[in-house]
């Protein structure tokens, strides 16, 4: 009676949608009726509260001298291959394909090495049968992971590139901006791969990607009629607002003018911004513990608010990005650094000691 | 969510604002007098008065660092909560219909249910393209037809034999609508001017959505300054200047240029409000009333 009561409680259709989701890698429901894909980070997911909810467009501002986007980009886009989603990329190079060669490759850790040796002796084993492809991308070293995250975000070595199996495959398109004449070309490109992955009643069978670098950048060609970019934005959105998509925009704020800037803000779901830090800035390295093994900060300037009206309030907007053991990216809140400076080399320890993705309470 | 939500939060009315001017004060606000208990923690009332909302152009403003959108959910479901049978017209730049109508279910109204009833319409305007794919030039058909839409339906609704009584039109994005109009202000302006005339001749309500920041410089803010003149009450949300904080979201400046003080002389009014946006409503309160 009592389980009978259980079943039909609120409880259950949760853990029936999430049995569902547990088919389909890389998918995971959200809270209003949403569904998150993984950025490829597993920081910034747990920041967004999950990732990056399906039908919502991602806005980036690019530091206009630092290539910090491109590190979101490619963790985004190996994660989408990781996957085996649908991907489109586009950027203003001649040769987009080239960039699918410089993404990072999941991260193997030593026991999962032994334990896909395992796999492949034993066969039998319960978990691996229908994941078997994807068991690269199981991440272990985060304490408190669940097991639905596992199949759910990777993590990247940034030194190791990709397999070429991965990225040769057909789901991956790729455009050039400078080859289309116009932006309508582009868009009638854009809405031909989202028809791959229409939104219907039936749920999320399949996610698609989409990642357009440096668009508005005075390299692509169409630098210079800016209502044609807002309005192509525009219907970006509509067209991925209405299919089982992401799209992520990297774009220059400081090479465009402030109101077109301020109407892609507006324009985006979620807003993140990146920027580089200076090598040897003294005043900073004083302020900030861990000031030498930052790479950039990262801003979190909106979090999509879709089928909500409240809007997601972090505890911190402003994280470092750093390398861990050079390989993998984590983003950290900063921690000041104490003014004392015995005290000082305690907490310093204590930081580069612990080495987690997350700023222990303590870490003030 | 009228008299008994707000009985149960406060209690002897004496004011902790400072000034006795707050106390039980009432701010007409579209034709929705904001009632503001003196003690209670930040609670605002609101009841409409059907004399109070016919004709008035309320502008809402927002950044990207603080939405607005959760003012004109909040006047969409006092207008469509009542039992009196005031129709909202929504013209739907920013989202789809399914992301209004969750949020809306939250707020305890059904959209699908009330737009069978008559009482909402919504038109999806956000493939509205006013480009000319053929010649390439502008045309003006787009704002055209979608204005001859909603006078239209206004006209139906206000028609003698139907008796209805009040018309809202929401707009939810006025910078989108620009985007449609592949950046001619003017197209967009006069399309808001008929829009007005629309205020006077039927007795609508018009609430328009835009984004202030855009138009920072000051080569380009014709629309919003246009936009200004025009609205009779202008609500602007804005992050707080000290920083994001989990319990005020933000905070709501409202001009009223209609109001009218103790002497009967039509005043311009401003008042200062912070917020907190919940699933369920919204919490306004006075700044620092919140512990």
């Amino acid at each position: 009676m009592a389980t009978a009561r259980s079943k039909t409680s609120s409880f259950s259709r949760n853990l029936t949608s999430t049995g569902a989701v547990s088919h389909i890698p890389g998918i995971k429901h959200g809270p209003n009726g949403t569904t998150f894909l993984s950025s490829g980070i597993p920081d910034l997911d747990k920041i967004l509260g999950g990732g990056f909810p399906l039908g919502s467009l991602v806005m980036i501002m690019e530091d206009a001298e630092a290539p910090h986007h491109l590190l979101l980009l490619r963790t985004f886009m190996s994660q989408g291959l990781v996957h085996e989603q649908p991907l489109l990329y586009a950027s203003p190079s001649r040769d987009p394909r080239a960039f699918l060669g410089t993404l990072p490759s999941p991260l193997l850790s030593k026991e999962e090495k032994t334990l896909k040796n395992e796999q492949e002796q034993e066969k039998g084993l319960r978990i691996a049968w229908q994941y078997k492809k994807y068991f690269g991308e199981n991440q272990p070293n985060l304490e408190n992971s669940r097991d639905t995250r596992r199949e759910y975000c990777s993590e990247f070595d940034l030194r190791k590139p990709m397999e070429r199996h991965l990225f040769s495959a057909k789901f991956v398109e790729c455009v050039s901006t400078l080859d289309s004449s116009s932006l309508a070309a582009f868009r009638d490109s854009c809405s031909r791969f989202l028809e791959k992955v229409p939104r219907n009643d039936v749920g999320v069978r399949c996610a698609g990607r989409i990642a357009i670098q440096s668009l508005c950048a005075p390299q692509c060609g169409y630098f210079n009629n800016e209502w044609d970019m807002v309005s192509f934005i525009r219907s970006l959105k509509n067209m991925v607002r209405s299919s089982n998509a992401v799209a992520v925009v990297t774009f220059p704020p400081s090479l465009i003018s402030l109101p077109l800037s301020k109407r892609l803000q507006h324009l985006a779901d979620t807003l993140l911004s990146v920027r580089a830090i200076p090598d040897e800035d003294k005043e900073m390295s004083k302020l900030l513990t861990g000031y030498q093994d930052m790479v950039g900060l990262l801003h979190v300037h909106k979090v999509a608010q879709i089928n909500t009206q409240v809007p997601v309030i972090l505890e911190a907007s402003t994280f470092s990005i750093k390398l861990q053991r050079r390989r993998s990216l984590v983003l950290e809140r900063l921690n000041q650094a104490p003014v004392d400076g015995s005290s000082g080399t305690s907490y310093n320890t204590s930081t580069s000691c612990s080495g987690s993705s997350k700023a222990s309470p303590l870490d003030f | 969510m009228s008299k008994g939500k707000a009985g149960c939060l406060e209690g002897p009315c004496k004011s902790r604002l400072g000034g006795a001017l707050f106390v039980g004060t009432e701010v007409v606000t579209c034709g929705m007098r904001l009632r503001v208990p003196g003690s209670a923690p930040g609670w605002i009332e609101d009841e409409t008065r059907v004399s109070d909302c016919a004709g008035r152009v309320v502008l809402i403003q927002d950044c990207v660092e603080t939405s607005g959108a959760f003012l004109l959910h909040h006047l969409m479901k006092r207008t469509l909560s009542r039992e009196s049978s005031e129709i909202v017209v929504f013209v739907a730049f920013a989202h789809p219909f399914y992301h209004y109508d969750r949020i809306l279910k939250k707020l305890g109204c059904n959209l699908v249910t009330l737009s069978q009833k008559g009482r909402f319409i919504f038109f999806d305007m956000r493939k509205l393209d006013c480009l000319d794919e053929v010649g390439g030039g502008r045309t003006k058909s787009g704002l055209v037809e979608l204005f001859h839409k909603i006078h239209k339906a206004a006209e139906v609704i206000a028609s003698p034999e139907t008796k209805k009584s009040c018309i809202t039109i929401m707009i939810d994005d006025l910078s989108l609508v620009e985007v449609a109009a592949q950046g001619s202000s003017s197209y967009v302006l006069d399309f808001l001017r008929y829009c007005r005339t629309l205020t006077t001749e039927v007795g609508c309500t018009l609430i328009l959505l835009n984004h202030e920041d855009i138009y920072s410089n000051s080569e380009e803010s014709t629309l919003n300054l246009e936009l200004e003149y025009l609205a009779d009450i202008v609500m602007k949300a804005k992050p707080l200047a000290t920083g994001l904080a989990a319990d005020v979201h933000g905070q709501l400046t409202v001009l009223n240029k209609r109001s009218i003080n103790e002497h009967g002389k039509i005043k311009k009014r401003i008042q200062n409000f912070q917020f907190k946006v919940k699933e369920n409503s919204v919490d306004y309160f006075y700044s620092g009333s919140r512990t």
